[in-house]
């Protein structure tokens, strides 16, 4: 059309383009955080990692080819004084046929990779060494055994670099969802139902999960560890879990121990292997001196956090089922102290 | 002045109330919806508000969990069944009776009472903040956390009971519309002539008659396991919790397109009206509108690509996902084959059409990226799937509900909405919008799930979540510009007239606001734009839609010298809602229960029988009462 500029409509279709894509391209990516996707940590997160970006670069290039030519007519067509009526076309046959057929062509190709990685994913692999661990959920915290290696731990799964981890997931109340980012994307644990993936950790670290599905009050505090082993460091590992729990060796512990077993009735829901302790409801405490972090990756493991959560386990993470039974005000500072000296000392 | 009226005479007031409460006129009945549905609109603003307080900053305690469980399920049920439905349900109701050259809807009294049921619901659903708990367990609902032993309190049957009187009146809704556009179209209005915003509205009434059952179906099991300790999504007794998920999808996708596609038709509307062009490729965006509405039946299990449903169902439905794109695209490039070569101008309503469009396209990329069900793994239940829905219903349904008010609110009310402040409007909310859910994406591809009641501070997310909340707060702000220049244009707007924007369809050939009886003569329409083409009788001709450009037999009747008989008003249809509302809270406390140990709670059974005779017998008298009143 004449009379019409074309520098303003394009500057602003490129800016309005421009300031999306910075931010996106700028800001989305975070890597270094510890459940960012973008930095895979072991064959199944890559493979997902790398299909994302392909389709994100197939939907950024068609973002930006749809984006600018509407930016551009919004602009290159706004009405003028004394604009005549504009032809009043219907549309145009080929056009249209053409703009149908074009995405089709795209979304095929974007098919093929997909349904690769797909069954990749979904299938075991058939090649290399397998370590089978079953993950339990409960609300809120997790249950992980080692059925060929006689362990059971809790909130913390142990696995040995480069060893296909074969995951069978469960549920003992309502659904959860499994999901370590830097290792691969998440898979549902839905009570009667058994679902199992499979993982791979390419190097030794800490990597972060957490319950992907709503599972009621305490979903947001349902978090867990998996730490990835040297083959030596798993070993190790291994065969400490494999002992039974030691003997406090200070008085604090010894005394924290008796309410344990006593007055504080810790051991009707917890198990503590090689004592009395045979609860079978709460997490497996044998080696919670050796882990990371307590109460379901929530805080770190440490002598003044332990008492803290025992004093006011409903106030840390309310409606959980430790908070029914242990209120606040139930023991003396003393009592704390002793209780935490006792599991802080179970290495 | 309306209210200074209503001061003098106190007998004018009340009888204004009964006219509402009686009315059947569609043109009301949308007035009560859009108002209605606004407010819980704001509702559901004011949860999501408090969730953005506590998600401000990590490891907050200004809303327990408990709290935030309920603000979270309830914004999703809130915006998605009280606020958009019910809007889109004030257009249809205001629009295609106007549209199509109708002196009414097929069956206004049922139309009344779909509004009163609707109301019901929606009254019943919020009652439960006050009654022992809102639902807790998200809109979606999963079993077994919606199970007594998960759950003892009554949030999820009130939850359960007011979506099914909800579905009750959407269904009536439905099928009156699907009646109404399939019967009542003006002499020569075919089918290929009917304006796209009327072909959405045909599309999406059908597939609410078709979706809803399949809920009720879900809810009914559901409430009966609740009450009675049936076993349908018992884990104990066997029973398989992802049944639940298949219904509750196998409706919620197809609610999904019940929610865009009217923002889609119309956006539709006002593109060709303010480019001053016809809408490009109109079969073609008809066509694409029908088969989104017919795939978005197969699509549904792409709502739980981690469930482990195996390789070959996580492969099926993401090859019929990513098929979706397709007329989703084509609508798009259409839209802009629309503006291209138009002389546009920029009044407020089509600045939130254009607005619609731009965030759309966001949206609809971010949910293809999804459809790609391996990285969908990692995105599936995260902050990326938050930024996606909200790219589409409020990028997408709420822009366009906007651009809807501001396009027919002239037509409604025979006022302008303030163009000033429509624009301040305008940039607010585009801005607020992005602030708020752009950086949902970031900090969900960073590994933030959803439905999260507070997080840790070593997260990486802390910035991007306060961004957000600066932004939901941009977003209030637009809404009291809003709500200003709304109740200020309302008694002070500048006179519209019949015609304020030099629009294309029949609506716009009537007076602002129209008579009670729509058309003195019922037009005769000769092809699309049916006002336009009266308008423009020597501009190109518009092609005529019908079989070879032959007259409808219709056509050669003409219309309109018959008399026009005009609905009585009733209050039979606001009683049957008030007995299924009773019913409705009988049914919620039908019995005591623990889980195991059911007995009859007296008081429940005794509002059911009221409830329920009290629905029967003003049926009967809606039954006797004739429908039509004197000829005029």
């Amino acid at each position: 059309m004449n009379g019409r500029g074309r520098l303003l409509p394009i500057a602003a279709a490129i800016g309005f383009v421009g300031i999306f894509l910075f931010w996106i391209l700028y800001y989305g990516r975070t890597p270094e955080t510890p459940q960012s996707i973008f930095e895979a940590a072991g064959p199944v997160a890559r493979m997902q990692l790398n299909l994302f970006w392909w389709i994100f670069w197939a939907a950024t290039i068609v973002f930006i080819v749809v984006e600018l030519a509407f930016v551009y007519a919004l602009f290159h067509f706004r009405r003028r004084s004394g604009d005549p009526l504009p032809a009043q076309t219907h549309g145009n046959m080929p056009l249209e046929i053409g703009w149908t057929i074009a995405p089709a062509i795209i979304l095929a190709i974007i098919a093929v990779p997909t349904v690769s990685v797909l069954w990749k994913v979904l299938t075991l692999p058939n090649e290399g060494v397998r370590l089978e661990v079953e993950a339990v959920a409960h609300q809120w915290w997790w249950e992980f055994n080692y059925p060929s290696l006689g362990i059971k731990t809790a909130n913390e799964m142990h696995i040995p670099a480069g060893t296909v981890a074969v995951i069978k997931l469960e549920s003992k109340d309502v659904i959860h969802s499994f999901w370590i980012p830097k290792l691969g994307g998440k898979l549902d644990m839905i009570p009667g139902q058994h679902n199992v993936m499979w993982l791979q950790g390419d190097e030794p670290g800490v990597y972060y999960g957490q319950c992907a599905e709503f599972c009621g009050e305490g979903h947001a505090l349902m978090r867990f560890r998996a730490i990835v082993d040297t083959k030596e460091d798993f070993d190790k590992w291994t065969a400490l879990q494999k002992q039974p729990a030691g003997a406090p060796t200070t008085g604090a512990a010894a005394a924290g121990r008796d309410i344990f077993m006593g007055k504080g009735a810790c051991a009707g829901c917890h198990t503590v292997r090689g004592t009395d302790a045979r609860g079978p409801v709460g997490p497996d405490l044998t080696h919670i001196g050796s882990r990371l972090t307590i109460a379901a990756g929530i805080m770190d493991n440490t002598h003044d956090n332990l008492a803290k959560w025992i004093a006011d386990p409903e106030g840390l993470k309310p409606g959980n089922l430790m908070g029914t039974v242990i209120t606040k005000g139930k023991f003396s500072s003393d009592e704390l102290n002793g209780l935490a000296s006792y599991l802080g000392s179970l290495k | 002045m309306a209210t200074a009226a209503i001061a003098r005479h106190p007998a004018a007031f009340w009888d204004r109330v009964w006219m509402w409460l009686t009315t059947v006129d569609h043109k009301r009945i949308g007035a009560l919806y859009g108002v209605t549905a606004f407010l819980f609109f704001l509702l559901g603003g004011t949860e999501a508000l408090f969730m953005r307080l506590q998600l401000m900053r990590p490891e907050q305690n200004m809303v327990p969990p408990e709290t935030f469980n309920q603000l979270f399920s309830m914004h999703g049920t809130t915006m998605i069944f009280l606020a958009i439905m019910p809007l889109s349900a004030a257009f249809f109701n205001l629009i295609i009776p106007l549209q199509i050259g109708a002196r009414d809807v097929a069956f206004p009294r049922l139309n009344a009472f779909s509004y009163w049921t609707f109301l019901a619901g929606g009254i019943m659903l919020n009652t439960s903040w006050f009654l022992g708990g809102a639902l807790n367990a998200g809109w979606f609902a999963y079993s077994p956390l919606t199970g007594l032993t998960f759950n003892p309190g009554h949030g999820v049957d009130f939850w359960a009971i007011s979506l099914i009187l909800l579905g009750i009146a959407s269904t009536a809704a439905g099928l009156n519309f699907v009646v109404t556009i399939v019967n009542m179209r003006a002499p020569g209005m075919t089918l290929t002539r009917m304006p796209v915003f009327v072909w959405m509205t045909l599309v999406v009434s059908f597939l609410i008659v078709t979706a809803f059952p399949v809920i009720t179906v879900a809810l009914i099991e559901l409430a009966f396991d609740r009450a009675f300790g049936f076993n349908f999504f018992s884990v104990t007794a066997g029973s398989n919790p992802i049944l639940w998920q298949h219904l509750f999808w196998v409706f919620g996708h197809p609610e999904v397109y019940i929610l865009i596609l009217p923002a889609m038709g119309i956006v539709s509307e006002i593109l060709p009206t303010f480019a001053r062009k016809p809408l490009f490729g109109y079969m073609f965006i008809v066509f694409s509108g029908i088969s989104i509405g017919v795939m978005g039946w197969m699509v549904w299990a792409h709502h739980m690509f981690t469930v482990g449903m195996g390789p070959v169902a996580n492969t099926m439905f993401t090859l019929t996902t990513i098929t979706i794109a397709v007329p989703t695209g084509v609508k798009i490039f259409n839209w802009i084959g629309t503006l291209w070569g138009g002389s546009i101008e920029y009044k407020t309503a089509m600045l939130f059409a254009v607005g619609f469009i731009a965030m759309f396209i966001i949206g609809g990329l971010s949910g293809l990226m999804h459809a790609v069900s391996p990285s969908d793994a990692q995105q599936q239940d995260t902050y990326f799937i938050v930024a996606h829905i909200h790219y589409v219903l409020f990028g997408g349904s709420i822009l366009g509900i906007f651009a809807g008010i501001y396009y027919w609110f002239p037509k409604a009310t025979g006022r302008l909405l303030g163009e000033g402040l429509g624009k301040i409007h305008f940039w607010l909310t585009f801005v607020g919008f992005n602030v708020t859910f752009m950086p949902m994406h970031f900090v969900g591809l960073n590994g933030m799930p959803r439905r999260q009641s507070t997080y840790a501070a070593d997260m990486g997310w802390n910035l991007w979540n306060m961004v957000e909340t600066i932004g939901a707060f941009i977003l209030l702000a637009s809404l009291l510009v809003f709500l200003y220049n709304f109740f200020r244009s309302g008694r002070k707007g500048e006179q519209a007239g019949a015609d304020p924007w030099d629009a294309r369809t029949l609506e716009w050939a009537i007076p602002s606001p129209p008579p009670e009886h729509n058309f003195d003569t019922i037009p005769q329409v000769h092809g699309r734009d049916a006002f336009w083409e009266q308008k423009h009788p020597h501009a190109a001709p518009v092609p005529a839609g019908g079989a070879n450009g032959q007259l409808h037999p219709a056509e050669h009747q003409g219309g309109g010298h018959e008399p026009i008989h005009m609905p009585n008003p009733s209050y039979w249809p606001l009683l049957v809602s008030v007995g299924l509302g009773i019913a409705g809270y009988g049914l919620i406390y039908i019995t005591h229960r623990a889980p195991g140990a059911f007995s009859l709670n007296w008081g429940g059974l005794a509002a059911i029988v009221v409830g329920v005779t009290f629905a029967a017998i003003s049926t009967f008298g809606w039954y006797k009462q004739p429908a039509a009143g004197p000829e005029h």
